[in-house]
């Protein structure tokens, strides 16, 4: 298997704290990882590296085999590495038609169009169609956003970042905060991704990693910590230390 | 298509919109005497129009958008004293350098926080402040550049004493350019301004290349303001270094503020409204005018903007 | 060339006075303040009147006009400024040109537009040779006090109870809440004393800048420097950064054209905005 975003080395640096410390990750095509660790263990700002929110103090992100560390947030997204918010991020008095809408002008390279209509151009919609009933948004792709049930609007959180037609989709905290009475909708929509898609899941609720994950990496103190495939991950003693709170250093 | 639809429907015309532009040329046949203060609300119209396009859409504030205006009335002034009288040609030019000017200075803009984005716009301003005032071998310096014989527009029309081919000339100017405006922001490129306003880093997330386009918006802007600013100088025949004063951007922000930010006809409604009162108020003394401007942006800021206007639009 | 670094010192140590205020306002509370201008044309008409009017001795008229202005700012602070802490900056800067429009109109209508001068006590009046340089004695007047004051202002900010609450409350207002520190009375009186020095400012810079309606708006700049160029970590930065505009201001109106030293100052602005976003003598991050 080959990977399709890896990091070599990557390290960032506060002043005097290490938020990421010489992590060396992988995450294969089509992969169904997790990405896992205590509060504050620096999930964070790993995706914030990736992602090129942060730029790294040390080492290399690559997708595809190409190096992407210096490229802006925009750019990377256009080759395919997408995330979503753990906290909801959506355009509040926007429509879902129109978020959605433009991430599809921006993956098609017609954001920059001054001339033409919103609309105007019939891919634009047709895709979006696909993207909102597949996500069960149909119904409401001409709401105001912030009118919609939460389950919903992450919902759309996950459709947008699927609207950028990803490789590798990172998903922070997709079903946090969500009623229960909704949660079933969005770990549904997560398990029917296209399994070319390789996803990180960046989660604190075991149930949904474990549900999951083929394989789970286990971040502390910003390094990585133990990785395997989630019976190996659960039967570590140091990993079950750690979540434990029995401090365990090794 | 329904989702086709209605992406559209936002960008449809409404009756509302043509009355209003019906009314505007409509004044063109309204007896001598107000046209001279109809051109200078058109002229202020496409300056907010221009500022709207940045702070509105863009969500930059700037506080020395006169640079760009003031360069514009400069650079057709002297097209007209030097090079040629024709109108067209020097609104063109100053159109064209103006947005020049501000795809250089974006890559200043674009940095830093909405703090340093303020005194970034006006340091630029006062830059070129100082520079016409040190010019003055070919700007006049604080005299003003003087002696600039306008011809006719399209080689017909005479600018007249009274002001109506002036206001013929900058209301249609306005009309052009306000639906060029009207298309871009309704545009897809428009559509990416929005979330960029909305979320910076969000909108980069869905892939939108967040400084380009912000560069991009940044020229346009500058181009529409040093329309303006050769407009007003076209009219009335003299360009002073008020141009490119505080005054004039703060004039610009206020008359954008008044009729709403963020919507195309907010800098049209705040343009006639500020004009309008700034004639009547000051009439009696100046003082009047800068008091009750004083008062009503400190009740403005106070009372919340958001809240105000949707009070004043049901 | 001494004279001028002399006369540029003075004119750097006024324009501290004038500034520090804002430094805190906008460098430390993140407050945009473009009216502070005004509090210093309080103080300056202070002491107009009061020396013109009533006669009222130079020295007497200093403590008043910072009274004056402290009180002002004061009575803003807490009717109208606490309300726009949490605003927009754009809001902020619509309400400040708000209120610089308010106090310039009404200047204008009850004082009149003329600009307005005072007579010096003799003995602050003339110039002295001190060791081959010619130094005006008003000026050294400035320089001894302004450069106390920014003394006093900076170990009181590092050294009373005070000032770490002034800084713990500027940091974090909730965490400094929670310490039971009252946030709003520290920034009450953070802005009366802020706004007393501008008043302070403006009476001794009567005399040197001269004053009338339009002050706020004349000097806006100036001080919106002193701040960017100066960095928000503390008031050293903002005080050598009033000396070198003070020096840049003087020296470049004297060698070259009065337009050209302003396009200078303005053009080193800029390039200190860029390249160092949080001040020139900010200390890396």
């Amino acid at each position: 298997m080959s990977a399709v975003l890896e990091t070599l080395g990557l390290g960032k640096r506060f002043g005097g704290i290490v938020a990421t410390d010489n992590v060396s990750f992988r995450l294969e095509r089509g992969a169904r990882h997790a990405l896992i660790g205590p509060n504050g263990a620096g999930k964070t700002t790993f995706v914030n590296l990736l992602t090129g929110v942060l730029p790294p103090s040390s080492g290399r992100v690559l997708l595809a085999g190409e190096d992407i560390t210096r490229l802006k947030p925009e750019a990377r997204v256009r080759r395919g590495l997408v995330r979503t918010f753990q906290i909801n991020q959506l355009f509040a008095d926007l429509t879902p038609l129109e978020t959605l809408s433009i991430a599809v002008d921006e993956r098609l390279g017609q954001g920059a169009d001054w001339r033409r209509r919103v609309g105007a151009h019939a891919d634009v919609p047709r895709e979006v169609a696909a993207v909102a009933e597949r996500f069960g948004l149909s119904d409401v792709l001409d709401a105001r956003t912030d009118t919609l049930p939460y389950g919903k609007q992450r919902l759309l959180e996950i459709a947008v970042a699927f609207a950028c037609a990803p490789q590798v989709l990172l998903l922070d905290e997709p079903a946090a905060g969500v009623p229960e009475s909704e949660r079933r909708g969005i770990l549904e929509a997560i398990a029917a991704l296209p399994s070319e898609v390789a996803v990180l899941l960046i989660e604190h609720d075991m149930d949904l990693v474990f549900h999951f994950a083929t394989r789970i990496s286990v971040l502390v103190d910003g390094a990585l910590f133990a990785e395997g495939d989630p019976a190996t991950i659960a039967a570590d003693p140091k990993v079950r230390a750690v979540y434990l709170g029995e401090g365990g250093h090794g | 298509m329904s989702a086709n639809a209605s992406l559209v429907r936002r960008a449809r015309w409404r009756w509302p919109e043509a009355l209003v532009w019906v009314i505007a040329f409509g004044l063109l046949f309204l007896p001598p005497g107000k046209h001279l203060l109809l051109n200078e609300i058109a002229i202020l119209a496409l300056f907010a129009l221009s500022l709207d396009l940045i702070l509105g859409y863009a969500g930059i504030i700037s506080l020395g958008h006169a640079a760009f205006f003031g360069l514009g009335a400069y650079a057709a002034g002297l097209m007209c004293k030097h090079v040629t009288p024709d109108p067209l040609a020097g609104l063109v030019v100053a159109t064209l350098l103006a947005a020049m000017m501000g795809l250089l200075t974006s890559l200043l803009v674009l940095r830093g926080s909405d703090l340093t984005r303020l005194m970034v716009t006006l340091g630029v301003a006062l830059v070129l402040h100082e520079i016409a005032n040190a010019l003055s071998r070919w700007t006049g310096g604080a005299d003003g550049l003087q002696g600039m014989v306008v011809g006719p527009l399209l080689g017909r029309f005479d600018f007249d004493l009274y002001g109506r081919t002036a206001y013929a000339y900058s209301l249609t100017a306005l009309f052009i350019l306000f639906l060029a405006a009207r298309r871009i922001v309704h545009s897809l490129f428009g559509l990416s301004l929005m979330a960029i306003r909305r979320n910076r880093l969000r909108a980069a997330a869905l892939g939108v290349p967040v400084n380009r386009r912000l560069v991009a918006v940044y020229a346009l802007s500058a181009a529409y303001a040093g329309a303006a600013g050769a407009l007003l100088a076209q009219t009335t025949a003299y360009v002073s270094l008020e141009v490119l004063e505080f005054g004039r951007s703060a004039d610009v922000l206020l008359a954008l503020i008044i009729g709403g930010a963020g919507w195309l006809y907010g800098g049209l409604a705040g343009a006639v409204i500020f004009k309008v009162l700034q004639d009547t108020l000051s009439a009696g003394a100046p003082q009047f005018w800068m008091f009750w401007m004083g008062l009503f942006l400190v009740v403005l800021a106070l009372v919340g903007r958001d809240r105000l206007f949707r009070l004043v639009r049901r | 060339m001494a004279t001028i670094l002399f006369d540029g010192v003075a004119y750097g140590m006024l324009l501290f006075v004038l500034a520090c205020g804002l430094a805190v306002t906008l460098g430390l509370m993140n407050f945009v303040n473009l009216a502070h201008g005004a509090f210093a044309m309080a103080g300056g008409y202070v002491v107009v009147i009061l020396m013109d009017r009533w006669g009222v001795p130079f020295l007497a008229c200093l403590p008043a006009a910072f009274i004056v202005a402290a009180m002002l700012g004061l009575l803003l602070e807490r009717t109208l400024y606490r309300h726009m802490y949490s605003r927009t900056h754009l809001d902020q800067v619509l309400f400040s040109i708000g209120l610089v429009f308010i106090a310039v109109a009404a200047t204008d209508y009850f004082l009149g537009s003329s600009q307005r001068n005072i007579t010096l006590p003799s003995w602050l009046q003339g110039r002295k040779e001190i060791l081959g340089v010619n130094v005006g004695i008003y000026r050294s007047f400035i320089i001894v006090l302004c450069g106390a004051l920014a003394l006093g202002l900076q170990l009181g900010l590092m050294r009373t109870r005070f000032g770490s609450r002034l800084r713990a409350a500027v940091d974090d207002a909730r965490v400094a809440r929670g310490l039971g520190i009252p946030v709003g009375k520290v920034f009450a009186v953070t802005f009366a004393v802020g706004s007393g020095l501008a008043g302070l400012g403006g009476a001794l810079g009567t005399e040197l800048l001269g004053i009338d309606p339009q002050f706020p708006l004349r000097f806006m700049i100036y001080f919106l420097i002193v701040v960017a160029v100066g960095g928000t970590s503390g008031i050293m930065g903002p005080f050598l950064a009033s000396l070198l505009l003070g020096v840049a201001d003087v020296a470049g109106k004297y060698y070259l054209s009065s337009a050209l030293g302003g396009f200078v100052i303005y053009v080193v602005l800029i390039a200190v905005l860029v390249f160092r976003p949080h001040g020139l003598f900010a200390r890396s991050r």
